[in-house]
């Protein structure tokens, strides 16, 4: 057997066409749980990265925070969620939401706080309030970092999201984990080749809106 | 899990020695990959500062390996490495290493500052002693705050290929969740984060005697 054979075995059973162990199933499966953490850590982290950045407090420990959730390895808070909450989308949603989050707290509060200080006294020099420079100078200006965070945030919680089938979850994980407890070669590349294309595309995603989703103004000064 | 406390003492205070053991192949996987990384870093580094056409492409090809979901690389080496060998784990973690330390060696060459340059040239020192004495100490603050990532997501990705048979202290992971008994988890996660920790500070000490001029600046990188 090689690589093709394996592939082509993989893509063509009919397991893969229909049913819950379908390649859309699972695809969906994945990006549906991908979506919940991703939606949950942006609610969480943005706004407070937001304000933290604007009144430029806390900076420090937001900085130490996250060399510090770097840290803590991803199969170990699935495993241990799962046995103190049981199987669920609950127990791996936690970890998954400790991953992304503290990538978008800093990206928002470093994204707010490099906005150019002239800039900032300019808008209140012509009356803005508080708020309004928040939300019409500052977030603006942390778009690409926000963008590049949730980026980052996206593509880790693609790729961890893959080490939650081995609590039980379902996601492309599946094939990765089933294949190797089963020692069945191609549904694993299978898995894996997927979930690779889907990080990929994430990224790709990612640069496209970058390239088209900015303000005119931000566009050139990358 | 009913009655199960989170952590069983005793289980740690017998384990100790097997817990070390974990642990010193854990700093093996995770950490020799990182040099591997450095040593690769640097040449090509080198390479891109002297040919700037090489760079764009490098770095693009290097952001897609950052993209790559650590479980599916594992996955997709097994068949060339086979199962439960230190290669399988420590090709990808060399790769993210050097995916993360090319940009910041990089740019840490590129930071000389022209004059700088110019003025070693002018005391006399040929292409390779200036980037002896001149360009790498200069580097240094970049190259340290490169490794501090490279170094702490190594340590804690590391623990994922205990799904493939190789993750020191990811075994405990896997162990505690089969056993529904969440002591090795805990004890695991203490362990990796103890681990990354220590790491952290060996680079902080470090930078203070490769480059005592960088403590005073403000810091660099990321």
């Amino acid at each position: 057997m090689n690589w093709g054979g394996w592939l082509s075995k993989f893509f063509t059973d009919p397991d893969r066409l229909h049913g819950p162990d379908s390649i859309v199933h699972r695809v969906t499966e994945h990006l549906v749980l991908c979506g919940e953490a991703l939606g949950l850590a942006f609610l969480i982290a943005v706004p407070l990265g937001l304000l933290l950045g604007y009144t430029g407090r806390a900076a420090a420990l937001v900085t130490a925070l996250t060399g510090a959730a770097r840290a803590l390895p991803t199969l170990g808070l699935v495993t241990l969620s799962v046995l103190v909450a049981g199987v669920g989308d609950t127990a791996v949603l936690v970890p998954l939401v400790a991953l992304a989050a503290p990538v978008l707290l800093v990206a928002a509060c470093e994204g707010v706080r490099g906005t150019d200080p002239d800039l900032r006294d300019a808008a209140r020099g012509i009356g803005l309030t508080h708020p309004q420079v928040l939300w019409q100078v500052c977030v603006p200006w942390a778009l690409p970092a926000l963008l590049a965070g949730l980026r980052t945030a996206t593509v880790q919680v693609i790729a961890t999201a893959t080490v939650a089938a081995y609590v039980g979850l379902g996601g492309l994980g599946r094939y990765v984990v089933d294949g190797l407890a089963t020692q069945d070669f191609p549904q694993t590349i299978g898995g894996a080749l997927l979930v690779v294309l889907l990080a990929v595309a994430a990224q790709l995603f990612f640069a496209a809106l970058s390239r088209f989703a900015l303000p005119a103004g931000l566009r050139q000064r990358r | 899990m009913d009655g199960e406390p989170l952590v069983r003492w005793n289980w740690i205070h017998d384990h100790l020695g097997y817990l070390w053991g974990l642990l010193r192949d854990h700093a093996v996987i995770s950490l020799v990959p990182v040099l591997f990384g450095l040593a690769l870093a640097l040449p090509l580094g080198l390479l891109c500062t002297r040919f700037p056409r090489l760079y764009q492409p490098l770095a693009a090809v290097f952001n897609v390996v950052y993209a790559l979901p650590s479980l599916a690389v594992f996955v997709v080496l097994i068949p060339y490495t086979g199962l439960a060998t230190q290669a399988t784990v420590m090709i990808p973690l060399t790769c993210y290493a050097l995916a993360v330390l090319l940009p910041t060696t990089v740019d840490g060459l590129r930071a000389v500052p022209e004059p700088v340059r110019q003025a070693a040239t002018a005391l006399g020192y040929g292409p390779w002693r200036r980037l002896a004495a001149v360009e790498l100490p200069s580097a240094v603050p970049y190259l340290v705050a490169g490794l501090r990532v490279a170094a702490v997501s190594s340590i804690s990705l590391a623990s994922v290929g205990a799904l493939v048979g190789r993750g020191g202290l990811g075994y405990l992971f896997i162990d505690g969740f089969q056993r529904t008994f969440p002591t090795p988890i805990v004890a695991g996660i203490v362990l990796v984060a103890l681990l990354a920790l220590v790491t952290d500070a060996v680079l902080l000490l470090a930078r203070r005697l490769l480059a005592p001029w960088a403590v005073r600046e403000k810091a660099v990188g990321r």
